[in-house]
């Protein structure tokens, strides 16, 4: 029962790798740094889901992680083209 | 036969991803996905505007396997220099001419850059020709231009860009 | 056996997503540090992810392959959104510790277009 033991540091190391993305989302300096962070997060998220569905045991979890996956590159993409034409609509 | 069928490997991947997206292996799931596959090409047709042809199979599969390897060493090498510490890193903008011409390829050269060993392609030039590519740490930017070229640039152009070899 | 190489996936799946993130924390301009997110993190997901198939393919008995979507789409989305932000950066003239190369005024279109603004 290794995973029993696995589990919790993983979760830890994940959790910690959160505060450090929202540690840089906080801090910036310039916008590109944010939505780096933000791009960061959403993956971390996923890591964080994918745990806790080998925790619980239970794979209802994935489809929350595919629909994160999507929107979260999707909104990276949005904001990077905000910033490269102030327009997201052309 | 090409009015019918006109994208034959994007119908074959569609219906692998209905497949894993099922997560089942059933009669009627393999009919869904190749009819979705059938169908999805022809809505989608004017995204498509040019034939996929893969020219060399193999070269293909030794790309692909370096690629994977690049990925794991890329991380590795990364996460070390990450945990080594800022102070000794090396960042540097290099430019690489680019032989390839179709869209296709570029932009897998331009992905596959991003995933492997300390570069990030940041930039494409306006008239194609050149690759702005950051690297976090080099001591020698010709010589990486070099292995860029020669490692992924060259399998890529003989699988997407050869003709009739 | 199968429970040593599922701790040891999980494991190094935490390990490189915390050091992505570790990097996005610690280096000194942005460009350096648009480097341990795209790599590190990625790998470290697709590690826990494929950890995950191998858990529900050997508990429930039956090939689970669904995990392998998600990892596919974060491999092909990451470097998107790294040439991106690159990108992105470089037009906004983001701070850099190597000298940065000399701006192409063609790739702007929103410039060329409205010359006026």
């Amino acid at each position: 029962m290794m995973l029993e033991t696995v589990i919790p540091i993983a979760f830890t190391l994940v959790s910690l790798a959160f505060l450090l993305s929202f540690w840089r989302l906080l801090k910036g300096p310039d916008a590109p740094d944010r939505i780096l962070a933000l791009d960061t997060l959403y993956v971390n998220t996923i890591a964080l889901l994918v745990l806790l569905g080998i925790h619980l045991g239970s794979a209802i979890y994935f489809e929350a992680a595919l629909l994160i996956a999507m929107m979260g590159f999707v909104g990276t993409v949005a904001l990077c083209k905000y910033l490269l034409r102030g327009d997201i609509i052309e | 036969m090409r009015r019918f069928l006109p994208h034959p490997l994007l119908t074959v991947s569609l219906a692998i991803l209905w497949l894993l997206l099922a997560n089942q292996l059933s009669a009627g799931h393999v009919v869904l996905g190749a009819l979705l596959g059938w169908l999805i090409p022809f809505a989608t047709s004017s995204f498509w505007p040019e034939r996929i042809r893969i020219r060399h199979p193999l070269t293909l599969l030794r790309f692909l396997l370096v690629f994977v390897i690049d990925i794991v060493r890329g991380s590795f090498l990364v996460a070390w220099l990450i945990l080594k510490g800022p102070a000794r890193l090396r960042p540097v903008f290099v430019e690489v001419p680019l032989a390839l011409e179709t869209d296709l390829a570029i932009g897998l050269l331009a992905n596959t850059i991003s995933l492997t060993p300390g570069t990030v392609s940041a930039r494409l030039s306006a008239d194609k020709r050149t690759l702005i590519v950051h690297t976090i740490d080099t001591g020698d930017a010709a010589a990486l231009v070099a292995e860029i070229k020669q490692r992924y640039e060259t399998p890529l152009k003989k699988v997407f860009e050869q003709e009739n070899a | 056996m199968i429970d040593i190489l599922l701790s040891l996936l999980i494991i190094t799946g935490a390990l490189f997503t915390f050091i992505g993130s570790l990097g996005l924390a610690r280096l000194r301009d942005f460009y350096t540090r648009l480097h341990g997110p795209t790599k590190a993190t990625t790998l470290g997901v697709g590690c826990l992810l494929i950890a995950s198939a191998v858990y529900f393919s050997v508990r429930d008995e039956g090939v689970s392959l669904h995990e392998v979507l998600v990892t596919l789409f974060l491999f092909i989305t990451a470097p998107v959104s790294a040439h991106l932000l690159a990108k992105a950066a470089l037009h906004l003239k983001v701070r850099s510790l190597a000298s940065t190369p000399a701006p192409d005024a063609t790739t702007n279109p929103a410039v060329q277009r409205n010359p006026a603004d």
